[in-house]
């Protein structure tokens, strides 16, 4: 009898291990993602001051030219700064005016610019701007400073501080929905970075690769599954490869693609058509093995119907079989298109990994894509650019649960046809 | 018990090489199989079957469970052809041409000779466009006009129209099992074949539905010449004019219904009318 | 005359060509009962007339590229030709139209060779890569022997800044960085396959279907999130948490080290083992666990007793899969273990591996003809062949054991 308790008791124990180990797994996955988007989801808003311009017509056109070629060589940047120091009428002495500027972005100066450009008309009138707040402040409004540590441990010192309070017993500090972040390239501001870069270098790069890999696998798979000849060596062979390929690292397409793209065929490096063909060859096993599945889970008395009718082995394919297995081999492609989403070592072979400000224009224009450009901001030290980096990794993960979500629809769909 | 055992003995004992009892022939041919042979890989399914099928006769096929009644009927519009192991040897001649050779296109004969499968098997798609398939992939209608005119027929003939008109664009696979296998013979008729092979149409379905298309194959006799594989012997009795009974193999006794029901000459066809294995 | 302008006219005369193709058919079957259906006929002029020019273009291209570059006919010659070819072939097909021309079967003999011909990219990709690799690091081998790249134990790719200190390229000996990646591998397996296994278990035999349905998908969601993601867990939350801990123990360990690398791709390999170990265990039949639970043995016994070793070799296989998976990632290591090439078996210590190396030599600048940029396809084609030969002896294992339950 103590025999059995023991082995009741071992039994326990073996259970417990089992539990234990799956809420290891989950609890990683829940300090993953709350760390994450405790990082992340302040970078969603940006500080934002405001600012008493006078549109001074001495300082922007002395000489009433009216011109914007004329204009836009004006000192925007002293304007910026007298608009500052009308806020702060009391602050003197060189240094200590240095520091005052530094609470605003070095983009107020172009937003200003712009507002002019704009509208010339505003030449001589005063205005409140809300111009971007330098990132350190921004920190701090965010609270990712904290306030109560002594001086020389944080980035601002008592005297910002003062100033800073100032402006939030006035009123003219204010968080607002970072549009920044969605609207312009990398900048070495962290105040100033966008993912707009990398968004639409992931968007034309994931378009290349489905335009390339979609096709071209579902063939493969159509091929192999309903057309290839049985127990035929070149056939094997293909398979073979097939496999092979869904299982070298990634890292290796970008050897192919830096030597046979860039090297042979001179393609442009940093492109998202370079980008997007590496990853389509990655891409593409991934989506013939599981569209493969999904032919061979096609009933075969819906073919046997058809070739009973007299049709042929294409139509019975073509009109029967492939509208069956289309949401299945849709869920297979689109957790690939995910895969490739997600991927970067091979794109920062072919020199995606670049500081791009310039929007691309199209497909030959460089870019990044958004993982690479969480491996680029994660490299900066900077608070600003640790929560940028989070943020775009909420961005990156909600575009693959929306895309892993479609796939568990199509494949919930596919269930239901086939059964 | 012992019976049985004596009988099975006696079965693989002659297993091969076997005459067909009973008369093969008929006056007016239209399916003339000669010598049939089939072996999936190197297993022998059919010995040298030989039989003709006539115009407008319903043929029945009856015969203990895997003796290649499915095989042999199949071979009949190629459908063989899609199991890779599958192999036909022998003649079989449908309006003069022997089907099975290799030049033969498989696709027109098999919209000469449609089949009807066990288990109901309608396309996902809209009832009309089942229907309408057959003779949209044989380019049998000019326009709309037409193809409505053949699916309303088929569906007609089918005995299912009255039942589904209203709901022609329902998916063909949400009405009922026997409507289902209906369907599936409306649309083999809408690509009028001179003959419908029907692999145990009734086996999938309940009584009811079995006595509707019983009395549907009755009604196809005058168009189409039906040759029905089926495990019910009542059935065969029924829809039937003749009977062809396989055993292991071997095509045993061919006759017409009436006879091989009451007074069958080979000793395994009455073992088998009679109940003694099945 | 450009090469857009003669696609553009081939592609418009093939859809006259495929109209006129069905208006003889439809014609012909008024009166008779045509082989194939009209679209067929009209396909067909359109297709192989098309392919055929298409054709004639691609061979002539090469033919004046290569054989002849002094005899280069003007665009406009091209274009005539090409457009001639298209309509004689158009015409021949044409003329062939009768009641019975099996154009579907020929339509559907194109569709299959056209099939068959986008399954062979897969061989071409693999041709690709073998290419790329093999012939850059032949390149490599000819400047640093084999064995010294196979065997030595310094790995320092920088090359002199000074153009004249000739002969003093960087040494090249790969050890410290297999043993980087193997460091690593072996602490993300120390991770995942206890755990992963075990969670397997659980969740083919004790879990509810309820549990399971929730679990699952979680799993998965682990399984999908992008392996830079991972890194930057590993910079921002595991690497500090290791280091405070060392710290907490008087150790100083570096920010970057092969312990935090290795726990993180442990996390990340965690589904991949689950997931595997789930398919083997679930292949083991029934009838075996019945039988164990049936003479009175517990479940945790029937699975350490039966279940275990009746899926070992699906186990095996599938943690081999998992290692070979270990070996290929290469953010989570470039984001977390660093870049010194230390020859250590000290986690807490950093290293570097196949694929960081990889990526440091090619990112930047890039020179084809020194060692440094090639070594970085001699380390792929190292790489290539290890993960080659895991995948297929685990795949391999895997299919026999699938192959012995069936
Ligand atoms: N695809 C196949 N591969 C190998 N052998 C087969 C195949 N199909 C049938 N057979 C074999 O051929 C023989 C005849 O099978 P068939 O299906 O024709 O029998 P049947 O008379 O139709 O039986 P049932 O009444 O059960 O439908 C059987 O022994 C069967 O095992
Ligand atoms: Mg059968």
């Amino acid at each position: 009898m103590n025999n059995l308790k023991s082995r009741i008791a071992k039994e326990k124990r073996f259970k417990a291990y089992g539990i234990i180990s799956i809420t290891t797994a989950l609890t990683l996955l829940t300090i993953l993602f709350v760390s994450i988007f405790s990082q992340g989801y302040t970078a969603f808003q940006e500080t934002r001051i405001q600012l008493p311009v006078y549109f001074d017509q001495e300082i922007l056109d002395p000489n009433k030219t009216n011109d914007w070629n004329i204009i836009k060589k004006a000192n925007f940047n002293g304007l910026v700064k007298q608009s500052i120091r009308n806020l702060f009428p009391e602050v003197s002495g060189r240094s200590n005016k240095r520091k005052l500027y530094k609470i605003v972005s070095s983009s107020a100066e172009y937003q200003i610019r712009n507002i002019v450009n704009n509208d010339l008309s505003i030449i001589g009138s005063k205005q409140n701007i809300w111009v971007l707040a330098d990132d350190d402040v921004d920190m701090l409004i965010k609270g990712n400073i904290n306030r109560n540590l002594p001086e020389n441990e944080r980035r601002i010192d008592d005297q910002e501080l003062m100033w800073i309070e100032y402006l939030e017993s006035e009123n003219l500090i204010k968080k607002v929905f970072n549009k920044t972040l969605f609207s312009s390239g990398d900048s070495s501001e962290s105040e100033q970075s966008g993912i707009l870069v990398a968004l639409l270098g992931s968007f034309y790069a994931l378009l290349i690769t489905l335009v390339l890999s979609f096709p071209i696998g579902i063939a493969t798979a159509v091929y192999l599954e309903e057309f290839a000849p049985k127990d035929n060596k070149f056939v094997d062979f293909i398979e073979v490869n097939i496999n092979n390929l869904a299982a070298v690292p990634s890292i290796i397409f970008g050897l192919l693609g830096l030597a046979i793209f860039l090297n042979f065929f001179e393609m442009p490096r940093s492109a998202p058509l370079v980008g997007g063909m590496v990853l389509s060859l990655m891409t593409l096993p991934r989506i013939i093995i599981p569209a493969r599945a999904a032919l061979k889970s096609v009933p075969p008395s819906i073919r046997e119907g058809a070739l009973g009718l007299g049709a042929s082995n294409v139509q019975a394919v073509f009109n029967h079989v492939l509208p069956i297995a289309t949401p299945g081999m849709l869920t297979g492609t689109i957790i690939g298109m995910a895969q490739a989403l997600g991927e970067s070592a091979p794109l920062l072979i072919i020199g995606m990994v670049a500081f791009i400000v310039d929007i691309p224009q199209g497909f030959t224009d460089p870019a990044t894509t958004l993982p690479v450009q969480i491996y680029l901001w994660a490299d900066t030290p900077e608070r600003g650019f640790v929560e940028r980096t989070a943020a775009v990794i909420m961005v990156l993960l909600i575009f693959l649960v929306l895309m892993n979500s479609l796939a568990i629809y199509l494949r919930k769909k596919f269930e239901k046809n086939i059964t | 018990m012992f019976d049985n055992e004596e009988l099975l003995k006696e079965t693989k004992s002659q297993a091969l090489n076997s005459e067909t009892v009973g008369d093969i022939h008929v006056d007016d041919p239209r399916i003339i199989a000669k010598n049939i042979n089939v072996f999936y890989g190197d297993k022998p399914a059919i010995n040298n079957a030989s039989i003709d099928i006539g115009k407008n006769e319903v043929l029945a096929m009856i015969g203990p469970s895997g003796c290649g009644k499915s095989t042999f009927l199949r071979c009949l519009n190629r459908m063989n052809d899609t199991i890779d192991a599958c192999r036909v040897e022998g003649e079989l001649f449908l309006d003069n041409e022997n089907i099975l050779d290799k030049k033969t296109d498989v696709v027109s004969l098999r919209a000469k000779v449609g089949m009807v499968f066990q288990k109901p098997n309608p396309f996902p798609k809209s009832i009309y466009d089942n229907v309408a398939y057959g003779p949209k992939i044989h380019g049998m209608a000019k326009n709309k006009i037409e193809l409505d005119e053949i699916v309303f027929k088929s569906l007609d003939k089918a005995g299912l129209f009255e039942e589904v008109k209203d709901r022609l664009d329902a998916p063909g696979t949400s009405i009922s099992g026997g409507q289902q296998q209906r369907l599936c013979i409306a649309r083999t008729i809408a690509v009028s074949p001179e003959v419908i092979l029907m692999d145990e149409p009734c086996s999938a379905l309940d009584p009811i539905a079995t006595a509707k298309i019983e009395e549907l194959i009755y009604d196809l006799k005058k168009n189409f010449t039906i040759v029905i594989v089926t495990h019910a012997m009542q059935q065969a009795a029924r829809v039937s004019q003749r009977t062809a009974y396989f055993h292991l193999g071997n095509l045993v006794e061919v006759g017409p219904t009436s006879k091989i029901f009451t007074t069958p000459q080979h000793k395994l066809t009455e073992s088998y009318i009679t109940g003694r294995f099945g | 005359m450009n090469m857009t302008v003669i696609l553009i006219t081939l592609v418009l005369l093939a859809a006259s060509s495929y109209y006129v193709g069905l208006k003889k058919s439809v014609s012909i079957q008024k009166s008779e009962k045509l082989h194939s259906a009209p679209i067929y006929h009209g396909s067909l002029l359109a297709i192989y007339s098309l392919i055929v020019s298409l054709l004639f273009i691609l061979i002539w291209r090469l033919f004046e590229n290569y054989l002849y570059p002094e005899f280069s006919l003007s665009k406009n010659l091209i274009f005539f030709l090409s457009l001639l070819v298209f309509l004689i072939t158009a015409l021949i097909v044409f003329l062939k139209i009768e009641k019975n021309f099996r154009a579907r079967e020929k339509v559907e003999n194109i569709i299959e060779i056209f099939l068959l011909i986008c399954s062979t990219v897969a061989i071409l990709i693999t041709i690709g890569i073998l290419l790329s690799v093999i012939f850059e690091a032949t390149r490599f081998f000819s400047m640093v022997p084999i064995t010294d790249f196979l065997f030595g134990t310094h790995w320092s790719p920088q090359i002199p800044i000074r153009e004249d200190q000739v002969g003093s390229s960087g040494a090249f000996g790969a050890i410290p960085l297999f043993t980087g990646t193997f460091l690593i591998a072996f602490i993300a397996m120390i991770i995942a396959g206890p755990i992963g296994l075990m969670s397997a278990i659980y969740m083919s035999e004790y879990a509810t279907k309820k549990t399971r349905d929730i679990i699952k998908p979680l799993t998965e969601i682990l399984a999908g999130i992008p392996t830079v993601v991972y890194g930057f867990f590993a910079v921002i939350v595991v690497a500090p948490f290791i280091r405070s801990s060392g710290e907490y123990f008087g150790l100083n360990i570096a920010s970057e080290s092969a312990l935090a690398a290795g726990l993180v791709m442990g996390i990340m390999i965690i589904p991949f083992v689950s997931s595997i170990s789930d398919d083997v265990i679930n292949a083991v039949p029934q009838n075996l666990k019945d039988g164990s639970l049936g003479v009175g043995a517990t479940k945790s016994e029937t699975i350490v007793k039966v279940i275990i070793p009746a899926a070992l070799p699906g186990i095996i296989g599938g943690l081999l899969l998992a290692i070979s998976r270990a070996i290929g990632e290469t953010m989570i290591v470039v984001m977390a273990a660093g870049m010194s090439a230390n020859l250590t078996a000290n986690p807490l210590e950093a290293v570097t591996t196949v694929t960081v190396q990889i990526l440091v030599l090619l990112v930047g600048d890039q020179e084809f003809d020194s060692p440094k940029t090639l070594a970085a396809f001699a380390l792929g084609l190292v790489l290539f062949f290890m993960t080659l030969i895991l995948n297929y002896v685990a795949l391999n294992i895997v299919r026999k054991y699938r192959e012995q339950y069936e």
